[in-house]
C-alpha cells in the first residue's frame, strides 16, 4: 500500500478547523520565530506588516446581540491552478517563485527576485509581502536567528513556504537512513506543530493515509476565493454556513450563495 | 569606412538586437538583485549542530513543557513539548516568543545602582549584595525589621519561599503575593469545603461549561492546557456557555453567547440555583449526604437558620434576576434546565484571564451552582487542588529582634480579624504607603512582579514607590518598577535557570515541573534565589543561619529530594500520591457548606450621573498583561481595531454613541475617555460584539518602561481604575468602573 504513494507525487496542503481555532495568534509567532520574520516598532499598518500567517477577523455583520465572530487563519495557499499555474508563478519575470510538481509547493526564491511586486498584484490572497525596510534585530537578538532560513533583505518579496527547510530537513534525515518516503509527522509546519487548540491538518492531500485526505473531504470543508480557479491547498472547515459563505464573493441576486465544489475540486 | 546615419543606426539597432538575444540581460539581472542584496548589515545566521533542550515555561502560572531548538550554544527557537502532561506539544504565543525576552534589548545586563541624577551605574555584585545587607542592617539595628516590605509574583515555589523564608527570619510579616482570582477561589474553598486549596477545573471531561466570564481560551488559569480542554469538550460534544458583556474570544467559540450586565454574575447563579431547586433538578444525592446549610438548620443556641434553598427560593426568582441581569426569564429558564440536564456540568467565574480577584459574593454563588449538581472533586468538574507540600523546610529560628518584627501587625491588614482567610492584600498597598508623610516600608523587594504596571490605580502606586526610602528589583527586565527601583539585582530569565514550577494554575494537574538552563547566562546576572541567600549570608546572626545553602541549586536538590533525578532527566513528576482532602471536608461541619446570607455585591466606582457609561478591560492572548511585557513578535500580532499606532482602541457598540449627546464619532476616530481615576485620548472602534453602555479597553498596553517595541503603546488601563474593597475578603473586586466618552474639544 504505502509504496504507491511513495512514488506518486506529493500535494502538501492543509485544512484548518475554524471551529476549533481560537484566534490566539500562536501560529503567527510561531512561523515568525521558525522563518526569521523581522519585525519593527510600529506594526499596525497591515498592509506593511509582514506576516506569512495572518489570522483575520470575521464577523457576521450581525447586531448586538446576534453578532458571531470567526477568525480565519492565512498562510499562502500554495495555488496549484491548472497544471502548477498559481496566479503569482504565471507573472513572475525572474523565476523567483515557482510551482514545485515533486511537492506541490510554491517556492519563493529570495536571490532571484528583484522586487518588482507584480506577484503580490496577481495573488488574490494577500500572502505575499514586500520589504520595504532593510530587517534590523534590536543588539542581540540575531542571536536567535535559524541558519536554515536566510533573512530577506529589503526590495524583495517573501511569502509562506510551508515550511520547506523542514521538508528539505526531513527528507535529508530519511536520505541518511535509506528511506525515501516520509512519514507524516515528519514534516510538520511551525504553525501547525504549535497551534494549542489543534486546529492546523498539514499533510499529503494525496496520500489517502494523511489525515488532511479525510478531513478536505468534510462536507464543511470550504477554499477561499474557489471560483478564482486558483485551486488553492488550503482547505478550511467551518460548520457555520455564514463562514462558508465568506470563503467567497458572491452577487446579491445568487439563488443559492453555495458553490458547485465538483467543479473546482480534484 | 565612412560612418553614415544608416550604419550608425544598424549597427546600434544590430547590437541591442544581439545583446537582448544574448543571456547577458537576464545574467546581469542574475547579477543585480544578487549583488543588492548581500549587503554586509544583513544577518548570515551562522551553522552548526541543531540540538533540542527540555524545559519548562515559566513566563506564566501555566507550567508548560518547551523544547528548546538550539544551534551550538545559541537558542533558535521555542516549541511545545511532547508528551508533556500539561501542554503535549502546545504551545502558546507568549512562550513562542520567549526567546526575545532572552536576548532582548530590555535587559538588565548587571547590577544597577540608581545615582542622585535618577540615571543608573553599574556596580558590581558584591558591591550590590553588600549595599542591601548594610541598609538591611541597619533598619534590624534601629528595631525595625517590619520596614521591610516584599512583593512576590507567587506565593508558590522555592524562590517565593525563600523570599518569605527570608521575611520571617528577618522579622518582617509584610510578604505579599500579586493577587489573582485564585486567592477568591482559595477563599471560596476555605469557606465551602475547608480546604487550603486552590481551585482546579476539569473542563477536559465536562459535558456542559458555564463560564461567567472566564477567558477559557483567552488565557484563564493554564493557557495551554486549557485550550487543548476546550477542544476536546468540543470534540465530545460538550456545550459552552459564555455569559459576559463583550463578545470575547471564549463567547466567540462558545456554543452560546449571553451578554449580562456586568457584575451580575453572582446573582445570575443564584437566580439559576433558584430554577434548578424550584423544579427539584439538583442532585439529591450529594445535596443530601454531603453537603451542611442546604436545608433550614438550628444552631448551637438553638436560633434557627435560613438554609440556601429557602434563601435562593424567596430572593432570586428569576423576574428579578432578569430585571438585575438583563437576561429575559426565558433564557435564564432554558441555561437552568441545560446545566441541570447535563451529568458533568461545571461552573466557572473569575473574568478574563483570572487575573483579578473577585467579590465573594459571586465566587460563592458560582461554587453553590456546582455543589448543586455535585460537580465537586469529581471528573468534569471543580476539584479542591491541595497546596503543593514538596517544600518542608525547617521553620527558621528567629532571634529576638525579629520576633518582636513578626509581632507587629502585617500592614495591609491580611488575615486579621475581619478577613481571616486573606494571605495579602497588595490593594491596600498604595494607601498604606501613602505617597507623602513617612512611610511605614522603609525597604521593599520585589520579585517576579511588576506592580508599578499591573495594579490598579498605578499613579498611586508610583507614587507610594517614590515614598519608599530603598526599592530593590530582582527584575530581569528594565520594567516600570524596576524603573522606579534604587537598587536591581537582575535575575536570570527563565531560560539561564533553574526552578521548580508548582502544578499550573486552576486545572487539575498534579504536576511539578523543573526549569532548566537552555543557555549559559549572557549577561552578569545572578538568580534571585542566589541573590537573596547571598543576601541572608551577609546579614550573618540568626538571618545567615536560617540559609544554610551553598547555593541555590543546592537548596533545589535538597529540597527536591528523591524526585531530583526524575525530575532533571524528565522535566517534570507527577506525584502518585492522590490528594488526600479529595473527598472529604474540614468544614466545622466536616460537609460541604452552603452560605445562605451571602455576602455583599460590590459597587464599582464612580457616579452615574457623571459617567454614564461601564469601563471594562479585556485580556487578550496577543497581549501580555502580566509583569513580563508584551515582546515584539506578539506586539505585532495585536490587530489594528485594538492598537493604531501609538494609540489605544476601545469597542463601544454603535448605539452607545446614538445615544450619547457628548459624542460623536465614526470609527477610528479619536475620543477622550474619562473616570474618576484618570483621562486618556482613546480611538473608538464601533463593534456590535458589545453590549451598549459598556466601554472595553485591552489590557497589557500602555508601558512607559521597556524599549521602542512596547513603550508608549496604548494607555494602561490601571491607571483609569482603582482598587475596589471586597466587603468579605478585602481584596480588590473591582470589575470595571464607570466611565464617560466626549468628543475631543476642537
Amino acid at each position: 500500500m504505502k509504496k504507491e504513494h511513495e512514488h506518486k507525487a506529493k500535494k502538501y496542503g492543509m485544512v484548518i478547523d475554524l471551529d476549533k481555532c481560537t484566534g490566539c495568534g500562536a501560529c503567527m509567532v510561531a512561523c515568525m520565530a521558525e522563518n526569521n520574520v523581522p519585525f519593527r516598532a510600529d506594526e499596525t499598518d497591515k498592509l506593511l506588516s509582514i506576516t506569512w500567517m495572518r489570522v483575520y477577523k470575521l464577523t457576521n455583520a450581525m447586531p448586538f446581540p446576534k453578532t458571531e465572530i470567526c477568525y480565519l487563519p492565512r498562510p499562502c495557499m500554495h495555488c496549484e491552478g491548472s497544471h502548477g499555474h498559481s496566479p503569482c508563478v504565471s507573472v513572475c519575470p525572474a523565476t523567483a517563485t515557482d510551482y514545485s510538481e515533486a511537492t506541490g509547493i510554491v517556492s519563493q526564491i529570495y536571490t532571484r527576485c528583484f522586487g518588482c511586486r507584480y506577484c503580490m498584484a496577481a495573488c488574490p490572497y494577500h500572502a505575499r509581502y514586500f520589504n520595504w525596510w532593510d530587517p534590523v534585530w534590536p543588539e542581540g537578538m540575531e542571536k536567535y536567528l535559524s541558519p536554515n532560513v536566510s533573512p530577506r533583505m529589503r526590495g524583495i518579496v517573501e511569502k509562506c513556504s510551508f515550511c520547506f527547510h523542514r521538508y528539505q530537513l526531513a527528507m535529508e534525515k530519511a536520505h541518511y537512513e535509506g528511506r525515501h518516503g516520509l512519514e507524516e509527522d515528519e514534516y510538520q509546519t511551525s504553525c501547525t506543530q504549535a497551534c494549542p487548540a489543534g486546529a492546523i491538518t498539514f499533510g499529503d492531500l494525496n496520500n489517502p493515509h494523511h489525515a488532511v485526505y479525510k478531513l478536505k473531504k468534510s462536507e464543511n470543508a470550504f477554499r477561499l476565493l474557489e471560483r478564482l480557479g486558483t485551486n488553492p491547498k488550503v482547505y478550511y472547515t467551518s460548520s457555520r454556513k455564514w463562514v462558508r459563505q465568506a470563503g467567497d464573493n458572491y452577487l446579491r441576486d445568487e439563488k443559492d450563495n453555495v458553490i458547485d465544489k465538483s467543479k473546482f475540486r480534484n | 569606412m565612412k560612418i553614415d546615419r544608416r550604419s550608425f543606426l544598424s549597427f546600434i539597432i544590430g547590437g541591442a538586437a544581439g545583446t537582448a538575444l544574448s543571456p547577458l540581460p537576464a545574467k546581469l539581472t542574475d547579477d543585480l538583485s544578487i549583488w543588492t542584496q548581500n549587503w554586509p548589515w544583513t544577518p548570515v545566521p551562522e551553522d552548526g549542530e541543531a540540538i533540542y533542550a527540555d524545559s519548562v515555561c515559566t513566563l506564566c502560572p501555566g507550567g508548560c513543557g518547551i523544547s528548546v531548538r538550539k544551534i551550538d550554544d545559541r537558542a533558535i527557537k521555542i516549541e511545545g513539548m511532547k508528551g508533556h502532561p500539561v501542554n503535549d506539544g502546545g504551545i502558546c504565543i507568549l512562550g513562542l516568543s520567549g526567546l526575545q525576552l532572552l536576548y532582548g534589548p530590555t535587559r538588565v545586563k548587571t547590577p544597577l545602582k540608581k545615582t542622585s541624577n535618577g540615571g543608573w551605574k553599574k556596580i558590581s555584585w558584591d558591591e550590590a549584595i553588600a549595599e542591601v545587607a548594610e541598609n538591611l542592617g541597619k533598619l534590624r539595628s534601629e528595631g525595625q525589621p517590619q520596614a521591610l516590605a516584599c512583593i512576590s509574583g507567587s506565593d508558590q515555589g522555592t524562590v517565593p519561599q525563600l523570599f518569605r523564608r527570608f521575611m520571617t527570619a528577618y522579622g518582617s510579616p509584610n510578604y505579599m503575593c500579586v493577587p489573582s482570582s485564585q486567592d477568591s477561589y482559595s477563599i471560596t474553598l476555605k469557606l465551602m469545603q475547608g480546604a487550603q486549596a486552590s481551585a482546579g477545573f476539569d473542563i477536559e471531561n465536562a459535558d456542559f461549561v458555564l463560564s461567567l466570564g472566564s477567558g477559557i481560551i483567552e488565557g484563564w488559569g493554564s493557557p495551554v492546557c486549557m485550550f487543548k480542554a476546550n477542544s476536546a469538550c468540543e470534540a465530545k460534544k460538550g456545550k459552552v456557555v459564555q455569559i459576559e458583556p463583550r463578545l470575547s474570544n471564549t463567547a466567540a467559540k462558545a456554543d452560546q453567547w449571553i451578554p449580562i450586565n456586568p457584575g451580575t454574575e453572582g446573582d445570575l447563579a443564584l437566580g439559576l440555583a433558584h430554577l434548578i431547586i424550584k423544579d427539584d433538578l439538583y442532585d439529591k444525592d450529594f445535596v443530601g449526604n454531603n453537603t451542611f446549610g442546604f436545608d433550614d438548620w438550628t444552631d448551637d443556641k438553638g436560633k434557627s437558620c435560613q438554609g440556601f434553598r429557602q434563601f435562593v427560593l424567596e430572593n432570586y426568582g428569576p423576574e428579578k434576576v432578569a430585571e438585575t441581569t438583563g437576561i429575559d426569564a426565558d433564557t435564564l429558564t432554558s441555561l437552568a434546565k441545560s446545566f441541570a440536564s447535563a451529568s458533568n456540568p461545571v461552573a466557572i467565574c473569575g473574568r478574563g484571564q483570572g487575573k483579578r480577584p473577585g467579590s465573594i459574593h459571586e465566587f460563592i454563588a458560582v461554587h453553590a451552582l456546582n455543589a448543586l449538581k455535585g460537580s465537586i472533586n469529581r471528573k468534569g468538574g471543580v476539584w479542591a487542588v491541595p497546596e503543593p507540600n514538596y517544600i518542608s523546610w525547617a521553620e527558621p529560628e528567629t532571634d529576638a529582634v525579629a520576633q518582636k518584627g513578626l509581632q507587629t501587625p502585617r500592614i495591609d491588614g491580611a488575615g486579621t480579624e475581619k478577613y481571616p482567610y486573606t494571605k495579602s492584600l497588595l490593594n491596600r498597598f498604595a494607601e498604606v504607603v501613602g505617597s507623602e508623610g513617612e512611610s511605614p516600608v522603609k525597604m521593599l523587594f520585589v520579585s517576579g512582579a511588576n506592580p508599578c504596571f499591573t495594579l490598579p490605580d498605578t499613579g498611586a502606586v508610583k507614587a507610594a514607590f517614590e515614598n519608599i526610602p530603598l526599592v530593590v528589583s530582582f527584575s530581569s527586565y528594565m520594567d516600570e518598577t524596576a524603573k522606579a527601583a534604587d537598587l536591581i539585582l537582575p535575575n536570570h530569565v527563565f531560560l539561564e535557570r533553574y526552578e521548580d514550577v508548582p502544578p499550573p494554575a486552576g486545572v487539575n494537574k498534579n504536576v511539578i515541573g523543573l526549569s532548566k538552563p537552555v543557555v549559559d547566562p549572557q549577561f552578569d546576572t545572578k538568580h534571585a534565589g542566589d541573590a537573596i541567600i547571598s543576601v541572608a549570608k551577609a546579614l550573618k546572626g540568626s538571618v545567615g543561619s536560617a540559609f544554610a545553602w551553598d547555593s541555590y541549586e543546592a537548596c533545589l536538590q535538597e529540597t527536591m529530594g528523591d524526585k531530583w533525578d526524575s525530575l532533571n532527566e524528565k522535566g517534570f513528576v507527577v506525584p502518585d500520591t492522590a490528594p488526600a482532602c479529595e473527598k472529604t471536608y474540614t468544614t466545622p461541619s466536616g460537609k460541604f457548606e452552603f452560605f445562605a446570607a451571602g455576602y455583599e455585591q460590590v459597587t464599582i466606582e464612580g457616579d452615574e450621573k457623571w459617567y454614564p457609561l461601564i469601563l471594562m478591560p479585556y485580556d487578550s492572548m496577543r497581549l501580555s498583561s502580566g509583569f513580563i511585557g508584551n515582546p515584539p513578535f506578539m506586539t505585532k500580532t495585536v490587530e489594528d481595531t485594538v492598537l493604531k499606532g501609538n494609540d489605544i482602541v476601545v469597542e463601544v457598540n454603535p448605539l452607545t454613541v446614538r445615544e450619547s449627546s457628548a459624542l460623536f464619532v465614526k470609527d477610528g476616530d479619536y475620543a477622550i475617555l474619562s473616570t474618576p481615576k484618570g483621562k486618556a485620548t482613546v480611538r473608538v472602534h464601533l463593534s456590535e460584539g458589545i453590549m451598549p453602555g459598556i466601554v472595553a479597553m485591552p489590557t497589557g498596553l500602555g508601558h512607559t518602561a521597556y524599549d521602542e517595541y512596547l513603550a508608549g503603546k496604548g494607555t494602561n488601563f490601571n491607571e483609569l481604575i482603582g482598587p475596589v474593597e471586597d466587603p468579605a475578603s478585602g481584596l480588590d473586586a473591582a470589575w470595571g468602573i464607570r466611565a464617560k466618552l466626549a468628543n475631543i474639544a476642537s
